[in-house]
């Protein structure tokens, strides 16, 4: 294409949509040179994950105007990475993820600086999350996404007539990939629906029953899972499988295939081996590139409003021809995590002891060795062991002086629930209620609270 | 080489060894290295493709660096073709990247020949005069062509090949061919082998769905005059003659049963699609047919004669509750029989071969064991020229998305992609490029646009006012998050048209960056 002379700045190409009046954009869209510097200087975006989709977005959005962002993952780079993640290089294996791609988008965007946090996201205390205007999600598992929707619906406060506090709306991108397909969505805690308000989006994982592992094998997965699952234990007593452990995969490879030839089964290879005990997912470039493109343009919107968002659930196929479709899924008004909260009205004398076992038999909650924060404040933290013996003073001190006799108010709560026999760490929003206290006191007398 | 497997474990699990050799065989041309270009290439580098040639006659300013990251401070006044490339190289040492510093529209001038040593070439940010130009060389040459184009929020690609027919084309979802309609002798003698009435209760509940339904079609057949179940009712009663047949309640074979028994209700023979493919004249061999159309030929014959109606079986069952033993018998039967099929179409195709006075070692054997094991699957796709797209699009296809709601940015956006090419042809920038000249520019796209619409038939039409500002306010910007989606799609095509695995798009694909309700066009 013919270049047409004239001054050149680097944001030559955003400045039309951040500069230029628009007449399809968002409510608050205003066009400017402080718009341009405001998405610079004051906008702060997490980006958690450093795998295919966050290599991906610390590029896109280094590109699309934003000057502050940070990256955590706890994984090191390995070779099988290397087809996609394409921050790395061989030299880099064993690495940090988030330390190498933070430095290379760096050393190539100038003026961008990118903090790496080379750690687990539940090392972080729930304030570090809060600091962020925008949280874009490249992961992996369905824990980790259900982990950090729970922490930025945290946030989210409500009017006393249940419409979310705008302010306190922590706004998050997430995309996924599988192959040639995808999704990407834009999640507004309180006005569209949060991870878990669309939950059964991601069926659970199939597993074999043992029974069929042990008695009546039929494929080379069901060799694979028994060789996995079963043989190791009989044979290793109490050394714990690592998938990690080139060993120890290739002890199951030829366990496998030798059930797989006692009973003329085809088909076991190292590949599959893998594959089955890995539970590995297939990954692309060209993929992840589409899908961290979608994330990283709605982010851009977000903070901006240079143009409408995406309303807000996209899946991409590419595998049979090519296939993209929106849809706008509801909240479910009852959602535990983004909605207003579990409701649990409490005398005033409840201890914080009789208040963390009355949430492991909340029917709604279920919520077993809780840790309790208050705007932020731990009032008890069941580990690690040093903040555990800070607070546990406060277990015998009743709730309502510990939050600053406030009668009703909003607490979060940590702990552990149960879902379909595994155990995952889940973060509740607990709305508190005193009876008892003047107003609202005859109110649940009369109701013979 | 191990490493190369580890590298590349997470793709070879897509497309397996025989893709990532076609990958690793393949040469690329990239047209013009702006961010849609290089990040196109990007992706099919980290994928180990063979080589790669990128062609671009600019050199770099400023603004490239804002939305290019194959470039950095250090490439200002350098050109880009090559700052990009050696980035590039960076990526993947076993890629050959080389450059040439040209425009494109040069090089379509002076050396058209130039493209025919491509397998693929990808041509970004290239206006419509030579696209047109470089479709009717691609095509002569049997080059494949893709185009992708970055512009504002909105953005296209297309495929140009005459044809593309995939064999291996790996549908998520398919039928399984079990046959359970139209059951071979070797099947229905094995399914007369077992006990459907054992007095074991642990043998009646490991019995395959695939012997029970054949049993009791059997049965139905016998009462019902040769035929299977087709009315709703009768399908009904069938099902409930499968549960009456339940030991227990808790037997998952007999529920299995009931729930796959819509397969044996499907009507026999080959699909619609099937239909069209062993009707197209292509069939009609000479010396120059392909290895596809060849093994088409040889099928057809398959179909009319020792098929009965049928392809060759594929040979593979899906997992059910049954058995080992059971289990492993079925596997051995469909297995035999798909071998019996297969053996058949060898022969046609050697045959045929000598017939046109090709070689008949010349497709191998695994070639045609694949082509059988895909039969149902076959597909082909065509692709109208650009020159055809431009002059003569299909009017009740662009009538219907013109007065269609969910198309209505989607077609918007495509007549005015065309018409800022028309613009820029006329007035030597695009529309809304520069800022002085805002409201002027509107009323030109506008009147460029209302006269695009005319030489395509579509009088009357006009395009919303909201769109046209929209179009010029994007004055041709190439926004990095855009061109990474529109390259990443470009280069996911690319990968299904070397690998010859999957389907490829259809049509011209249309991004709407505003509120992602992207759409394919059939024009």
């Amino acid at each position: 294409m013919a270049s047409f002379g004239g001054q050149v700045s680097r944001s030559r190409d955003l400045d039309k949509l951040l500069l230029r009046p628009g007449h399809l954009v968002g409510p608050d869209f205003d066009p400017g040179t402080d718009l341009r510097e405001g998405l610079k200087e004051f906008v702060k975006i997490l980006v958690v994950g450093a795998g295919g989709l966050g290599c991906e977005l610390l590029k896109d959005l280094a590109l699309s105007g934003f000057r502050h962002l940070e990256v955590i993952d706890m994984d090191r780079i390995e070779v099988s990475n290397l087809n996609r993640q394409f921050l790395f290089r061989l030299q880099d294996v064993g690495k940090p993820k988030a330390e190498v791609a933070a430095q290379r988008v760096m050393e190539r965007v100038s003026g961008v600086n990118i903090v790496p946090h080379f750690c687990r996201i539940e090392d972080k205390e729930i304030d570090f999350y809060s600091d962020f205007s925008i949280i874009a999600l490249g992961l992996d598992s369905i824990e980790a996404r259900s982990y950090i929707n729970s922490v930025a619906c945290s946030f989210l406060e409500y009017e006393d007539d249940d419409t979310p506090k705008g302010e306190s709306i922590k706004p998050m991108v997430d995309g996924g990939t599988e192959g040639f397909k995808g999704h990407a969505r834009v999640i507004l805690p309180g006005k569209t629906p949060c991870f878990e308000c669309t939950i059964w989006l991601f069926p659970p994982q199939v597993k074999f029953p043992l029974c069929t592992l042990a008695e009546t094998p039929r494929t080379a997965a069901h060799c694979i899972e028994y060789a996995h699952l079963i043989k190791w234990d009989e044979v290793h007593g109490g050394k714990a499988f690592d998938p990690d452990e080139p060993d120890h995969m290739n002890w199951v490879y030829s366990e496998a295939l030798k059930r797989a030839d006692l009973f003329g089964i085809p088909g076991v290879t190292y590949q599959l081996t893998q594959g089955v005990v890995k539970n590995i997912i297939p990954a692309i470039a060209s993929t992840n590139a589409i899908i961290s493109a979608a994330c990283a343009l709605e982010t851009l919107k977000i903070a901006s409003d240079c143009s409408k968002t995406l309303s807000n659930y996209l899946t991409y196929n590419g595998a049979e021809g090519l296939h993209t479709k929106v849809t706008e899924f509801v909240r479910d008004k009852d959602c535990l995590v983004c909605g207003p909260g579990a409701l649990v009205e409490l005398d005033m004398s409840t201890t914080l002891q009789k208040f963390i076992e009355l949430l492991e038999e909340h029917p709604k909650l279920l919520l077993s060795k809780a840790s309790i924060s208050h705007k932020g404040k731990n009032l008890y933290m069941q580990a690690p062991p040093i903040l555990e013996e800070q607070t546990r003073s406060n277990l015998t001190q009743p709730l309502f002086h510990l939050i600053g006799k406030k009668t009703r108010d909003v607490v979060h709560a940590t702990g552990t629930i149960s879902k379909n026999g595994t155990k995952t760490s889940s973060l509740k929003k607990v709305r508190i209620v005193f009876t008892g206290v003047d107003g609202t006191a005859e109110m649940d007398m009369v109701s013979g609270a | 080489m191990a490493e190369h497997k580890i590298k590349y474990d997470r793709q070879l699990r897509i497309w397996g060894e025989l893709g990532q050799v076609a990958l690793e065989k393949a040469s690329i041309c990239l047209l013009n290295c702006g961010p849609t270009g290089s990040e196109t290439l990007k992706n099919l580098v980290l994928g180990g493709i063979g080589s790669i040639t990128v062609i671009d006659g600019s050199k770099v300013d400023e603004g490239d660096l804002g939305n290019n990251f194959m470039l950095d401070e250090s490439s200002i006044g350098h050109p880009k073709a090559k700052c990009v490339c050696s980035f590039l190289q960076e990526l993947n040492d076993s890629v050959n990247a080389k450059f040439i510093e040209e425009y494109p529209e040069k090089l379509l001038e002076s050396n058209p020949s130039f493209f025919a040593q491509f397998s693929l070439v990808i041509a970004t940010q290239l206006m419509e005069n030579s696209v047109v130009k470089l479709d009717r060389i691609c095509r002569e040459a049997n080059i494949m062509l893709i185009i992708a184009r970055s512009y504002g929020l909105t953005g296209l690609v297309r495929i140009s090949v005459k044809e593309h027919a995939v064999i291996e084309t790996k549908p998520d979802h398919f039928l399984d061919d079990l046959r359970l309609n139209n059951p071979w002798p070797e099947l229905k003698s094995f399914a007369d082998t077992i006990d459907l009435n054992t007095p074991d209760p642990v043998a009646h509940k490991h019995i395959p769905y695939v012997i029970i339904l054949v049993r009791i079609a059997e049965e139905w057949e016998k009462s019902h005059g040769g035929t299977l179940p087709s009315t709703r009712d009768e399908k009904k009663e069938f099902k409930e003659l499968i549960k009456s047949k339940m030991a227990a309640i808790d037997e998952d074979n007999y529920k299995e049963a009931i729930e796959a028994s819509f397969k044996l209700f499907a009507p026999r023979g080959i699909s619609s699609n099937l239909q069209k493919i062993i009707s197209d004249n292509r069939v009609e061999l000479d010396s120059t047919s392909s290895d596809f159309w060849v093994m088409v030929a040889a099928l057809k014959e398959f179909i009319s004669n020792e098929g009965g109606g049928e392809p060759p079986l594929e040979g593979s069952i899906p997992d059910m509750t049954s058995s080992t033993e059971h289990y492993v018998n079925l596997q051995m039967i469909y297995q035999a029989k798909a071998e019996a099929d297969y053996q058949i179409i060898e022969s046609k195709v050697r045959n045929i071969l000598k017939t046109i006075g090709r070689d008949t070692q010349s497709i191998s054997k695994a070639a045609i064991k694949s082509f059988c094991r895909n039969a149902r699957k076959l597909t082909v796709c065509r692709y109208r020229s650009i020159q055809e797209e431009f002059t003569a699009p299909n009017s009740s296809e662009l009538q219907k998305y013109l007065t269609d709601e969910d198309y209505s940015l989607a077609v918007g956006f495509y007549i005015l992609l065309r018409a800022a090419d028309r613009f820029a042809a006329n007035y030597n920038s695009f529309p809304g490029q520069f800022d002085g000249e805002m409201d002027e520019d509107i009323s030109r796209l506008k009147t460029t646009a209302v006269s695009l619409l005319n030489d395509l038939g579509c009088n009357g039409t006009t395009l919303t006012e909201d769109l046209i500002n929209e179009m010029c306010r994007f004055g041709a910007a190439e926004i990095h998050a855009v061109a990474a989606f529109i390259g990443g799609i470009a280069s996911q095509e690319v990968i299904k048209l070397i690998t010859k695995q999957f389907i490829p798009m259809s049509g011209t694909f249309i991004f709407n960056g505003i509120d992602h309700k992207s759409q394919l066009l059939s024009l």
